[in-house]
């Protein structure tokens, strides 16, 4: 399936994150070929009936990131050597996913180390299931 | 990302100067506008800039003093103080070039009702050496307007969408639209979000607009002014905007209980209790805000973002404190808050 992008208004992501984060996504789900553009900034937006600028800034920040590259004549392509998040944009995302999860089960009444317990469970789990190179050793 | 964040943001009564440090140029700059009507503040002490090529949205409740602050931009209406430019002229002495430069809808349309809506065109296209007839053919054609019904004849959404062709054909360097959705229908709506992104196809154009639909807003605009109760309450990137105001939720376990009466908090929205829960919305939090929240007793606090509709909800709603500003018309990895 190629990249479909569909944005949300009045949702707490904004259009510019969710452009972002869709992407990243598409990415990590071996939806974008490396030798296919991206649409383009202005088609995106029209598509999307959203201003060209906030495509444009979404874009920017995958190739800052070192997600996307731009090929000049040829446009917005995947970048061969893949870095989905920032080190300071993966912390942050793990603590706000961890945050929401330990309070929730604080809620529910499980002690810290059934928690501690769940989580161990559930890594392994995945660890072995998961034939996904790791992404959690580049250091930028 | 740069550290910047208190440097670029100095609010300056000199205005923002033009072409400096890599800045945009302004194309609408106010300066303490200020309007009564008899003894009724309409706008108080209005001080914003308008980055050329930006879609900037002009929001505030009704009766905010948004359209005062439009007819007074474009010189129909005197400031009892204070003073604006637009395209880098004073708002009261706007010549007729400079008034052919920018293009304006009021929120009435008025058309001539007793032409047809190819007369229309034919006659404003008289006054415009840049008219451009494909954009009001498009523009007619998009809202399925007939080139042989009268203006007088036509519904609130057709007279838009004949008020907007005749508003864009001239290729505007500014377009200045009050509140362009009023009374559109869905489709109508569409119309015109696709014909505001279409304007930016020219770079260096610039859309200001009012509105209530905070869809289209959050669709199109990437810099946003709020007016509330006649003053100006923030003026800045949509993005700086909403990373700007958060929701906290305080989680209490067992008999714990929010405290009945919050201490002072600054930059605080809204409030809203329920059984062992409070939710606070907060513009401009900072480490102390949160060193503050957690002192409340409870067994959790979450950070969360807010939909574009509840922060700006928060802002023009009753609760909550008023005395602070949101600026920054610069760059969009600085913000400030200005209490």
């Amino acid at each position: 399936m190629p990249l479909t992008i569909s944005i949300l208004t009045g949702s707490n992501v904004s259009i510019y994150q969710q452009i972002v984060d869709q992407v990243c996504a598409a990415i990590v789900a071996g939806r974008i070929a490396t030798d296919e553009p991206l649409p383009s900034v202005r088609s995106l937006a029209e598509e999307l009936l959203i201003n060209p600028n906030t495509v444009g800034r979404a874009y920017g920040e995958l190739v800052r990131e070192g997600i996307l590259e731009s090929r000049p004549g040829r446009g917005m392509f995947m970048s061969k050597r893949r870095q989905i998040y920032s080190r300071a944009e993966r912390t942050r995302r793990i603590e706000q996913a961890v945050t929401s999860l330990v309070s929730q089960a604080f809620m529910l009444g499980f002690s810290a180390e059934e928690i501690v317990e769940e989580v161990a469970k559930k890594t392994t789990e995945l660890a072995s299931s998961s034939d996904k190179p790791s992404n959690g050793g580049g250091s930028q | 990302m740069s550290g910047a964040n208190a440097s670029a943001t100095a609010r300056s009564d000199h205005g923002m100067s033009a072409h400096s440090n890599g800045r945009r140029d302004m194309v609408i700059e106010t300066h303490g506008l200020t309007r009564y009507f008899g003894g009724r503040k309409a706008v108080d002490g209005l001080t914003m800039a308008v980055p050329r090529g930006s879609v900037f949205a002009f929001l505030g409740r009704n009766g905010s003093g948004k359209t005062t602050t439009i007819r007074m931009l474009l010189g129909l209406l005197e400031p009892t103080r204070g003073s604006s430019n637009v395209l880098g002229h004073d708002s009261r002495q706007l010549l007729p070039e400079i008034r052919a430069r920018i293009g304006y809808m009021s929120e009435s349309h008025t058309l001539y009702n007793w032409l047809t809506v190819r007369q229309c065109g034919e006659y404003q296209s008289r006054f415009y050496p840049r008219w451009n007839e494909r954009i009001f053919q498009a523009v007619v054609g998009h809202f399925r307007l007939d080139p042989r019904a009268k203006a007088g004849e036509l519904s609130r959404g057709e007279r838009a969408g004949l008020s907007l062709a005749i508003t864009l054909a001239p290729e505007p360097e500014l377009l200045i639209l009050d509140d362009p959705a009023l009374g559109l229908d869905p489709v109508a709506r569409r119309s015109l979000l696709e014909s505001m992104i279409y304007v930016t196809r020219g770079a260096e154009r610039t859309i200001f607009f009012s509105s209530h639909l905070l869809e289209d807003v959050e669709r199109v605009a990437d810099y946003l002014a709020i007016l509330d109760r006649s003053v100006l309450r923030a003026c800045c990137p949509v993005e700086t905007f909403r990373s700007h105001v958060k929701q906290f939720l305080l989680r209490y376990a067992g008999n714990a209980a929010p405290p009945p009466q919050l201490p002072s908090l600054q930059g605080l929205l809204h409030v809203r209790r329920s059984v062992g829960e409070l939710r606070l919305t907060i513009a401009g939090a900072n480490e102390r805000t949160r060193q503050l929240l957690r002192s409340f007793g409870a067994a959790s606090v979450e950070e969360t973002a807010v939909g574009f509709d509840d922060a700006l909800v928060g802002y023009l709603g009753n609760r909550g404190e008023q005395g602070f500003f949101l600026e920054d018309t610069t760059a969009l990895e600085t913000s400030g808050v200005k209490s």
